[in-house]
């Protein structure tokens, strides 16, 4: 159903009405959530509203009527404030298009993210190149409402659109021998900027991985979508993990490669500085990064004279759902 | 129009004084209008820790500077930019403990003595204020030579800056390689000129 819009919008700025509907609106830029029908644990995709001027991203054809076919999974979500759809979308860290927090809105713009293709590789039965679209075509996507906690300490709460990384890697059929998976972020300096750096000290391109019971935990969740729409460049596009109890590095953006393996993947972080960043890296109040205290966070956005700084919780809050993984691992050693 | 001397110095000294409060001001100004993005807090504790840094390297400079081109205009500014990269230093430090500890008083302790890079910041910032106090005209004059002995200090001020810098490398080295390759030439320089002299009178 479409409802009237403005002409003064350009078609290829329209956003499908049934995701949401554009319009001048509300204070300090909150998108404000409009849930509509909800039946026991899923409803209706959240309804989002921005403020004029900010752009959106209703992402290729084939993608948008499954975008708005998703449901919120309320199990899964949270009900607290979700960050305002600016912050969002300006204050990321993807170090492939720079290290400022509004690089990479600024420099991934045209950045091309479909046709995108996935290659799968080893401990499984089904390895090979995948069409995304084709992978997409056949998963039902659903909305989850997740905290975002970053090792520097902020955190944003951000509803994704997407599935859970378990349902899409039973799909490639991993064996016996896969202990872990790892995945692999696209390397074209052409397009992304940061891995042109004379002065970076990361190598590309950057990977991270997960256990694969870890992988397989119904938290673990592959987003290609956030705020009702598709996923922006700088928020991971096409294609990005989400893993709320960990620290956000390892939520890997723009992935192309998906490895099954026996041993544990040298990620990213972790060889740049293995004293700072563990593999792990589950989001833990009581083990500080050596350079800064964990203990609490900024609860993006923070306004200055009222700093919402709140206690960080061990796995970000999620512990009833992920504690049992680590049970009898000493986390100040495998952090 | 022409100015007397007088006059042309007075213009150039408010030239300097406003000049290197723009930051400050540029910085509040963004802060207003909501131009910081989503963590302003960060934000602006890194952008008055660097402009305390750069105005820290440019009093030194100025001295490296009049010996290598006998461009002395800068050092008649030396003090101020002293005193600006403490002032700068001290917001730095209070917009730390304000907007990222909450000035929760544990935490902030905590951070004082567990952190190698805070701890040689807060003690670069400790180190400058008997310079500070010392900055008068009046007491230069009341301690002579001792007075440059005192003011040496900034040399390893400056050292402990560039530890605070080096130490907080993430991903790019980029800060450091800058800072640190400018002390280096202006250090180089200095001992370079030391040794002359020391040659000179020996013979």
């Amino acid at each position: 159903m479409l409802i009237g819009k403005p002409d003064a919008i350009k078609s290829s700025e329209i956003t499908p009405e049934s995701v949401y509907k554009q319009r001048r609106l509300f204070m300090q830029g909150a998108a404000v959530a409009l849930v509509s029908l909800s039946t026991g644990s899923a409803s209706a995709l959240t309804q989002y509203e921005f403020e004029d001027g900010w752009p959106t991203y209703p992402g290729p054809e084939w993608k948008r009527p499954l975008l708005a076919a998703a449901q919120l999974n309320k199990q899964f979500s949270t009900s607290e404030p979700v960050a305002p759809y600016p912050s969002v979308i300006t204050h990321n860290n993807f170090y492939e298009f720079g290290l400022g927090k509004e690089d990479p809105s600024r420099l991934s713009q045209s950045f091309v993210s479909d046709p995108w293709s996935i290659e799968v590789e080893g401990e499984a039965a089904k390895t090979g190149r995948y069409n995304l679209e084709d992978l997409l075509k056949e998963s039902e996507l659903e909305e989850r409402i997740y905290r975002l906690r970053c090792v520097e300490a902020w955190s944003m709460v951000i509803p994704w659109i997407g599935l859970p990384l378990a349902t899409l890697l039973k799909r490639f059929e991993p064996n016996s021998r896969a202990n872990f998976v790892e995945f692999v972020t696209l390397e074209d300096p052409e397009q992304m900027p940061g891995q042109r750096s004379a002065f970076g000290s990361l190598d590309w391109p950057y990977v991270e991985g997960l256990r694969i019971d870890e992988a397989m935990n119904p938290l673990a969740f592959m987003a290609t979508g956030v705020y009702g729409q598709s996923l922006p460049p700088q928020n991971g596009a096409p294609f990005r993990l989400v893993v709320p109890w960990k620290y956000g590095f390892k939520s890997i953006k723009s992935i192309v490669k998906i490895r099954f393996l026996e041993e544990m993947p040298a990620v990213t972080w972790n060889r740049s500085a293995p004293r700072e960043y563990g593999f792990y890296a589950n989001v833990n109040p009581a083990v500080d990064h050596p350079r800064w205290s964990q203990a609490t966070e900024r609860r993006l956005p923070s306004s200055l004279f009222s700093p919402n700084i709140i206690d960080t919780l061990p796995f970000n809050g999620y512990a009833e759902e992920v504690a049992s993984l680590y049970a009898g691992m000493d986390l100040t050693a495998w952090f | 129009m022409v100015l007397s001397n007088k006059a042309q110095k007075r213009l150039t000294w408010w030239a300097f004084f406003i000049g290197a409060m723009c930051p400050l001001l540029l910085l509040v100004l963004s802060t207003v209008v909501g131009k910081l993005g989503a963590d302003p807090a960060k934000e602006i504790v890194l952008e008055l820790g660097l402009w305390a840094a750069v105005m820290l390297w440019l009093s030194l400079a100025a001295s490296t500077l009049r010996r290598r081109v006998s461009f002395s205009w800068l050092m008649r500014y030396r003090r101020m930019l002293g005193l600006y990269a403490f002032c700068y230093a001290v917001l730095h430090f209070l917009a730390f403990a304000t907007f990222i500890v909450g000035w929760r008083i544990d935490l902030l302790v905590q951070e004082l003595v567990k952190r190698p890079y805070i701890v040689v910041g807060a003690l670069a910032i400790i180190m400058l204020v008997p310079l500070v106090l010392t900055s008068t005209k009046g007491m230069q004059r009341r301690l002579g030579r001792r007075w440059v002995s005192l003011h040496k200090l900034v040399y390893v001020v400056a050292l402990l800056v560039l530890l605070h810098i080096v130490w907080m490398v993430r991903a790019s080295y980029f800060d450091a390689v800058v800072f640190g390759g400018l002390l280096l030439l202006m250090y180089g320089d200095r001992l370079r000129f030391e040794y002359l002299k020391y040659k000179s009178k020996k013979v």
